[in-house]
């Protein structure tokens, strides 16, 4: 989800006086907005770490030490940081081609871009495990040069990639069409050269989206799972990311320490949404001061 | 003068940025998938239609179609309250309520499912009271609806949201001077123009909880031909190494998906339309 | 430095933006693009300064004192353009934005910090904003916009001045003010100016020399007094100011405009065929009295008096169509009408088209 602001001209907002609902039916909506979304969200939110703490601090911090816990969150961080990194240059030079040009095929592409959004995690991995999996079409020729694709890291790393290259694209692209080409063109008649362009002008304009898509990027990265499920083989301590971990926990009846990893994983996710409430702050700020009335 | 396949611009870098972007769609996206394809061209007919169509997977696909509908559907009714609210009610502690709409979206998909499973199980904070009624919350196919609610939670919200905040306020104005009652203007004025996003919505709501995984193995019990889900399907036949009966699943799920997501394009023009 | 281009022609796919267009503009003048939406003005510009590529056609050249431009691209040429939006970069300072020009030079020609923020400074005098340059643009009124980003340009010593629609963006009273001023700017600086604009009152008190467009052609290039006064075509004649036009007939020695005939010896010898004439509102005269010369019977419509001038609406009897008149207050005041009144309108001057619309006036 990106964050949107409201663009057209009118009016904008409830209107006030007469047509506003009345307090009773006012109070009844957010009632039931709350405990709707109290049901499906801060419960289980709580639950995570209710569960987490129910054998105590000392327990708690014991799981998430534990070597096969220690091994999933490295290999946790290595896909990130190989997949976050390598979405970040897709996701620039992307909108770069597709915002800043007019050309026939653009809409195919933005399509493609968001295919992963369409497809199930699960087919997801499928897809690689068809290509580099024993039976896979480059299955025999890996399988003669000693190369492990599937249920190794690679394969883990190339799914994650998958899964999260639209959403630094998805951030930029709205946000690169919509502030157009005209001061790109300015520093061009100014005598500056393409790169100079690109690190002094398009790049400052953008760096909030940017910032969010990362963090988005950087969040779907280290909590995929049903694609990576099916490319990893669940070795323990070797193939296993967080959310496997969590999986292979929780089958064992070991709920506390399931819970215990899983908790890191929802500080990480309230991170993103801090981050994206800033963001958005600071858009909706510079928004509203470019559109200061002319004088 | 002939059509040219694209307009020159001052702006350089253009073939570079292309053909990038082309090459990397071409190694990440369109390889992998079209060995999906190919894979499933080299079953005979039959072979892909009893993969794709015997009991147990038109069991899981009854449950895995009819539970996302009805998620999207409870979605797309609570979505519509809820962002309503957000929009045009104010009461203390709305920015972090509203923040926290995206939660599903933020978290990974198997600590959801856990969470979900831990507060709807038997002995759990929800399951327990709904046990005392009858209620099989956790472990049922009431389970897997209620996990693909969860999932499918931010995406009604987060398309109204931008619909109502464009909405003209003079033209609700204008209809009560007219002489329409509140209901009447809801009904007449709001709610068409809502439309669009609100299908988007739950379109959209829909085609998640499709997919879903994570979450919903945990909290559905798996049980073949009562509470299997088609994703999970894929998963034990690719752990069969099954692959053929796999791909024939995955196509399936793969055509539905891209049916939807070509309805959420249309809708999406029928939507500018009507606003140009 | 001058400016040539010769037989430019700009497609867009099926859409003709330029069409054989060539221009001469000499050193140091102040030329205006003036034309509707969709004359090609914007895209000439840019193709002068290079955001735009002509067609290779053959003779077309785009040629800066002598040199051609053709290998030369957009950061090659050294014109500032200023943008109708100003296209100020909205995350820099003014005095970064200003300064951006030489701070993006390559090492050799780059001038040092002191150097760049000495020019800067100057920049921020000349147009009267000394005390702004730590402010960003989006906390600057569009009137001290639109100097930041004419002082951005002029900060790399151009050697042309590119102005798109300059003034559009801005309300009546500042306009005018940045009118003035850009014109007493360049009387200073004397550089070779071009810009683009839709407003003839604007073009015809800014510029030394206008060029009129339509339809991706160029109508006409005079002075402003040649174009307001001696329209070559009648896309020119009816674009500036008010003008009433007449259909009748014209030749052998008199001009005939519905039951009445006024004498033109210019038009001699030549037979009586249909023609267009156009008459403007302050050459239109007024009668109260009947006799042979004196015009066509109207009756006054409306009388629009507040104002330097009086201004009325006539209905022609005849015809029904309505004509404008522009008087003195002195002269109104003598004719003593009011609404209703019967008057002949008489013109005094009149500008003749007969064949097509795009020949030159008979």
């Amino acid at each position: 989800m990106s964050a949107h602001v409201a663009t057209q001209p009118g009016r904008k907002g409830h209107p006030r006086g007469a047509l506003r609902e009345s307090a009773w039916v006012r109070g009844t909506f957010i009632a039931l907005s709350l405990t709707f979304l109290g049901l499906f969200l801060f419960v289980p939110l709580v639950a995570v770490f209710t569960e987490a703490l129910r054998k105590g601090l000392g327990t708690y911090w014991s799981s998430v030490r534990e070597p096969d816990a220690l091994a999933a969150i490295k290999l946790t961080l290595i896909a990130a940081g190989v997949a976050v990194p390598v979405n970040l240059v897709f996701g620039v030079v992307a909108s770069w081609a597709i915002a800043k040009f007019e050309f026939v095929g653009k809409s195919v592409l933005t399509t493609l871009i968001d295919l992963p959004f369409a497809v199930s995690p699960v087919i997801s991995g499928l897809i690689y495990v068809l290509l580099f999996g024993l039976h896979g079409w480059f299955g025999s020729w890996l399988a003669a040069h000693n190369v492990q694709i599937i249920f190794a890291v690679p394969g883990i790393v190339l799914a994650t990639v998958f899964v999260t290259f639209p959403f630094v694209a998805r951030e930029l692209i709205p946000l690169m069409q919509e502030q157009g080409t005209e001061e790109e063109e300015a520093a061009l008649v100014l005598g500056a050269s393409g790169w100079q362009t690109f690190w002094r002008v398009t790049i400052p304009n953008v760096k909030w989206a940017l910032l969010y898509g990362v963090i988005l990027c950087n969040a779907r990265a280290m909590g995929e799972f049903g694609a990576v499920s099916v490319v990893s083989g669940q070795i323990r301590g070797k193939t296993n990311t967080i959310p496997l971990h969590v999986e292979i926990l929780y089958n064992e009846y070991n709920f506390a320490a399931a819970f215990a990893v899983a908790s890191l994983l929802v500080v990480l996710a309230l991170v993103a949404l801090a981050a994206k409430s800033l963001v958005e702050w600071h858009t909706r700020r510079e928004r509203a001061l470019a559109a200061r009335p002319e004088d | 003068m002939s059509a040219r396949l694209k307009h020159h611009s001052a702006l350089p870098g253009f073939g570079l940025t292309l053909g990038y972007t082309v090459l990397y769609l071409c190694l990440i996206v369109l390889i992998p998938l079209s060995a999906l394809f190919v894979k499933t061209a080299s079953l005979s007919w039959a072979q892909f239609w009893q993969a794709a169509t015997n009991p147990r997977v038109m069991a899981s696909y009854r449950l895995t179609f009819g539970a996302s509908l009805v998620a999207a559907l409870v979605n797309g009714a609570f979505g519509f309250l809820v962002a309503w609210t957000l929009v045009r009610h104010q009461f203390p502690g709305k920015r972090i309520v509203d923040a926290m709409v995206d939660l599903p979206f933020a978290l990974p998909t198997a600590v959801s499912g856990i969470a979900l499973t831990a507060v709807y199980a038997p002995n759990g904070w929800l399951g327990r009271p709904l046990e005392a009624l009858g209620i099989k919350s956790a472990f049922s196919p009431l389970g897997v609806t209620l996990a693909m609610t969860f999932v499918g939670l931010p995406f009604v919200v987060r398309t109204l949201q931008p619909a109502l905040e464009d909405l003209d306020a003079e033209v609700e104005e204008a209809a009560a001077s007219l002489g329409a009652n509140r209901f009447q203007v809801f009904w007449r004025v709001v709610l068409p123009a809502l439309l669009p996003a609100f299908l988007t919505g739950v379109a959209l709501a829909f085609a998640r909880a499709l997919g879903e995984y994570g979450s919903v193995i945990f909290i559905s019990g798996n049980m073949p031909m009562k509470t299997e889900i088609t994703s999970l399907i894929i998963v034990a036949k690719l752990e069969q190494y099954d692959y053929a009966g796999a791909t024939a699943i995955a196509v399936v799920m793969l055509v539905a998906s891209f049916v939807i997501l070509l309805a959420i394009n249309l809708l999406q023009c029928w939507a500018s339309r009507r606003h140009a | 430095m001058s400016i040539e281009l010769h037989h430019i022609t700009k497609t867009f796919g099926d859409y003709v933006a330029l069409n054989d267009v060539s221009l001469s503009v000499p050193d140091g003048e102040v030329v205006a693009l003036l034309g509707p939406s969709g004359s090609g003005k914007t895209t000439l510009l840019r193709i002068i300064a290079g955001l735009e590529v002509p067609d290779p056609t053959p003779g077309s050249a785009i040629i800066f004192h002598g040199e051609d431009m053709a290998s030369q691209g957009v950061g090659e040429r050294r014109v500032g353009f200023v943008f109708q939006h100003y296209a100020l970069f909205r995350h820099m300072t003014v005095f970064e934005n200003i300064a951006f020009g030489l701070r993006v030079r390559p090492k050799r020609f780059r001038p040092s910090r002191a150097e760049i923020a000495d020019r800067v400074n100057q920049l921020l005098r000349l147009i009267q904003l000394e005390s702004l340059g730590n402010r960003y643009p989006s906390q600057l009124s569009g009137g001290q916009r639109q100097r930041v980003a004419l002082a951005r340009a002029l900060a790399v010593e151009p050697r042309v001045l590119l102005l798109d629609e300059p003034f559009g963006a801005l309300d009546a009273k500042v306009r005018q003010e940045l009118r003035r001023w850009l014109r007493r700017l360049h009387d200073e600086i004397h550089i070779t100016s071009v810009f683009v604009t839709h407003d003839q009152e604007e073009a015809l008190e800014v510029a030394d020399r206008v060029v009129v467009m339509n339809q991706a052609r160029i109508e006409q290039v005079d002075t402003p007094e040649g174009i307001f006064h001696h329209p070559r075509t009648e896309f020119v004649m009816n674009f500036l100011g008010q003008v009433n036009l007449f259909h009748g007939r014209v030749g052998d020695g008199k001009v005939i405009l519905g039951p009445s005939e006024f004498e033109a010896p210019e038009h001699e010898g030549t037979p009586l065929r249909p023609a267009r004439v156009f008459v403007r509102p302050h050459e239109v005269e007024l009668e109260t009295e009947a006799h042979k010369e004196a015009g066509l019977p109207a009756t006054v419509a409306r009388v629009h008096a507040a104002g330097p001038v009086v201004r009325l609406d006539l209905v022609v009897e005849e015809s029904g169509d309505t004509v404008q008149a522009e008087l003195a207050p002195e002269r109104f005041a003598e004719l003593n009408i009011a609404k209703g009144s019967k008057v002949y309108v008489r013109p005094k001057a009149m500008t003749v088209f007969t064949g097509a619309p795009t020949e030159e006036p008979q």
